[in-house]
């Protein structure tokens, strides 16, 4: 009923190629990213600022970085968590070693660093595809919880090698409070989405899926692989690398390698196929699914239990809801095996036809 | 399942993690809120059970005898951090704003967690209780105002393990071309005692082996290979949770003697050393102060709290050495409340006023045998200078059977020590660009 498209003539051919194509899905995006800048900041606790959004938002955004490589260009990867690494500490570095940068440029070089270091390690997926790849992506996730252990240089000699970032300059503007971070955050998020989002509706995109859905297919008729793949591990890699400096420094302030271990891989691998692969807004579901729900299980658990007679213990409570989070991966897997975006698409489709549906 | 409906679903589920971020449970308003960090599940959970089981008796204890704190009732509530970074910030995010006044202070047991929340602390006016571990700097109280590294920091430990060592062999001297290995959790936790390590091997002539071991660190057949290799004269342990008790076994596996390793206080209580069986005897550990078995408080422990309105404890584990020490723990915190009150007040105060309590904490030993702790602390003040109060700490060695103390007190060297905590805290304070306060106008 509201939801029709019908009498919505494209006239010009940048109509008909905008990125949201359909008037209400138009006003929607508008309206959510207007909700988010402009009434969030007041409605919101600063929990659910510091704790549910940012991360949340940073982790979209690693999720992102991670479905161009594994959704759109289909080489695995296992080493996101690196990247993410790379990126802070390279943030870091720029923003101690030449202060006069603005502290926006350091988290950006940042990510410009772990786009080159990903160049370096996607030269193995012109040689080998699938679970070979994921291994030797998996090499750099090692490689670089070691190094910024062992050397250094990269934590400025710190005796604990945990490091701190630096205040949140930009340009004159101090990034400290709640709203001010989640402001910060949902920004760079907003633009880099963009960004992603029209590469890959772009003629790099299209490269892109074509060498996921068949390769040899993709160079016949001209696309170079690797130019194709190593765009894809560099703007990979820069996304992720961005993520990781603005999860370093907006929302842990100070880190270890450890906050960017292979557990953090395996949570971006997870919140990109939760999510679907080959979605930018999948990017942004799943990683909501994997960073909320978690939260949401351990304070919504104790309440359930004690309407049933049942006062958990806090052990209780983290075991039954690492049990449930799991069943529910598994669910969600089983019953769209192609992601909460196809989920959103088919509800879309519904909505189309209703109330009359055939 | 119908689309639609799981659509709904999912809208639900949203709008409850809405309502559960904004809606907090209604507070009595003559209570302090004091949240409890702690880790019952994960590697390090047997460790984190007895700590966490300790502090929340403690204050159970004193709602139950005293009800509450001259009148002010505690109200505590557990958060469960896993030992990991992320979310040990997320519950201090959740648990920061609770209660009439706010959580009181926290106590993150963990170094990585402490690194997290010195960051946050100043902003949100809270004080972090870091009782024998955190950032060996943040004794100095003029840069790190909101940090209370109190009893010891790593780098005492570090300097009171070398001086056993050294009595063990007759003296400093005798430390010449020495071989010490630190086999360490290689995290921040782990690291920190290497500045100060460093520091004496060059002044003491001694070879330092670093062996780092990985998270969670159960894997530690390499590192124990090369102490088969390389014969150290000693063994210093630094490790946490399963960490421990593998070490234990895998020295017995290649043969190092086990009256030759030394473990940090984190590597000294039961779950440390059980699990290797016969192999641990002969293990020594430090004491962070205070030591398994009973002490005069106890007896209202059991008579109050000990398995009573959701206690976890079985009493026959109501004095282990992490029990024992998560006591100790909320001991201290509860008498900065006190401390606290008395200039402002005996009702629920702000972690602002808890700081200053935290800071002026005095305890003499008359105060100490008053509340049941005899024989089991020092007497330890807190100034502006020293957010550390006391550098004291014992050896014990593992019998078999039970921890026995086989040292006397040894004091933290302060001319190695406060040299360090100086220039580490001044290259911290420029990093972030803090004026330190001046300490001679506080009060």
């Amino acid at each position: 009923m509201f939801y029709r498209e019908a009498g919505q003539f494209k006239v010009t051919y940048s109509a008909d190629m905008a990125i949201f194509p359909i008037a209400q899905d138009r006003i929607a995006v508008l309206a959510i990213v207007a909700g988010a800048f402009l009434l969030m900041p007041f409605v919101a606790t600063e929990y659910f600022l510091n704790s549910i959004m940012v991360p949340t938002l940073i982790l979209a955004l690693a999720a992102i970085g991670l479905n161009i490589l594994v959704g759109y260009c289909g080489q695995v990867s296992l080493g996101s968590g690196a990247f993410m690494a790379i990126g802070a500490y390279a943030a870091y570095s720029f923003a101690i070693r030449v202060p006069e940068l603005p502290l926006l440029v350091s988290i950006l070089l940042g990510g410009v660093v772990s786009a080159m270091v990903g160049i370096a390690f996607g030269i193995p997926s012109l040689r080998i595809k699938g679970f070979y790849l994921a291994v030797a992506t998996l090499a750099a996730q090692f490689f670089f919880d070691w190094l910024f252990a062992r050397v250094g240089w990269f934590t400025n000699y710190t005796p604990s090698g945990s490091v701190n970032a630096p205040r949140l300059d930009v340009f004159g503007w101090t990034v400290n409070t709640p709203v001010e971070k989640y402001l910060f955050v949902l920004a760079v998020v907003c633009v880099l989405a963009l960004l992603a989002k029209n590469l890959v509706r772009g003629h790099v995109g299209r490269q892109w899926m074509a060498i996921r859905d068949m390769d040899i297919a993709a160079e016949i008729i001209g696309i170079r692989p690797m130019y194709a793949k190593l765009s894809a591990f560099a703007v990979s890699s820069f996304f992720v690398g961005v993520a990781g400096a603005l999860w370093a420094f907006v929302h842990l302030g100070s880190w270890e390698p450890l906050a960017f271990s292979i557990d953090r891989s395996f949570q971006l691998l997870f919140a990109v196929i939760i999510g679907g692969l080959g979605s930018i807004l999948g990017c942004f579901l799943g990683a909501a699914f994997m960073w909320i729900l978690p939260i949401f299980l351990d304070i919504a658990l104790p309440p359930l239990g004690e309407l049933v007679g049942w006062k958990m213990d806090k052990a209780t409570v983290s075991h039954f809801s690492f049990m449930i989070f799991g069943g529910l991966i598994v669910f969600f897997l089983i019953v769209e095996p192609h992601g909460l975006a196809r989920l959103w698409s088919l509800l879309k489709e519904k909505l189309r036809l209703w109330p009359f549906p055939y | 399942m119908d689309k639609k409906t799981f659509g709904l679903a999912a809208m639900a589920l949203a709008g409850a993690i809405g309502l559960g971020g904004i809606a907090a449970p209604a507070f009595a308003q003559n209570e302090q809120f004091i949240p409890i960090l702690s880790y019952r599940t994960g590697a390090y959970a047997p460790n984190g059970i007895p700590f966490a089981n300790g502090m929340s008796d403690y204050y159970r204890m004193i709602n139950a005898r005293d009800g509450g704190i001259n009148g002010v009732k505690i109200q505590f509530e557990e958060c469960e951090t896993g030992y990991a970074t992320d979310k040990g910030v997320e519950c201090y995010e959740r648990l920061k704003a609770k209660g009439p006044t706010g959580a009181a202070f926290f106590n993150p047991l963990s170094t990585g967690i402490t690194f997290a929340l010195t960051e946050k602390a100043p902003v949100d006016k809270i004080p972090i209780i870091t009782m024998g571990y955190g950032r060996s700097e943040s004794r100095n109280g003029a840069v790190f105002t909101w940090n209370f590294p109190l009893l010891g920091t790593y780098w005492t430990a570090a300097n009171i393990a070398m001086q056993h060592i050294a009595k063990e062999m007759g003296g400093f001297d005798k430390l010449k071309g020495k071989k010490i290995a630190l086999v360490f959790h290689d995290s921040p936790y782990g690291k920190e005692p290497i500045p100060m390590l460093t520091e004496m091997s060059k002044l003491l002539g001694f070879e330092l082996v670093l062996l780092p071991v990985t998270h969670p660190g159960v894997e530690q057949k390499s590192q124990w290979l090369q102490i088969r290799q390389q014969r150290p004269d000693y063994v210093l342990l630094w490790g946490w949770g399963v960490m421990n008790s593998t070490s234990v076994k895998e020295a017995a596996a290649v043969g190092y003697p086990r009256d030759k390793m030394l473990g940090v206080w984190w590597s000294g209580a039961e779950p440390d050393v059980l699990p290797a069986g016969d192999q641990s005897t002969g293990y020594k550990a430090l004491m962070l102060q205070h030591g398994a078995g009973k002490f005069p408080v106890h007896a209202d422990m059991l008579k109050f709290a000990v398995g009573k309105d959701g206690s976890q404890t079985k009493p026959d584990e109501a004095d282990d050495v992490l029990y024992n020490r998560g006591m100790v723990n909320a001991m201290l915190g509860v008498e900065a409340i006190r401390t606290a009150q008395k200039k402002f007040g005996n009702k629920p105060l702000t972690g602002e006023q808890i700081r200053w309590g935290l800071e002026n904490l005095d305890l003499s030993d008359a105060r100490l045998k008053e509340l049941g702790f005899e024989g089991a602390l020092k007497p330890l003040k807190i100034s502006c200078t020293d957010h550390e109060g006391t550098r004291f700490g014992r050896v014990q060695q593992w019998d078999g059977k039970q921890w026995k103390v086989i040292s006397d007190w040894y004091e933290g060297d302060d001319k190695l020590l406060a040299p360090m905590v100086r220039d580490v805290s001044a290259k911290y304070a420029d990093e972030k660009k803090i004026a330190p306060r001046d300490c001679s106008k506080e009060s």
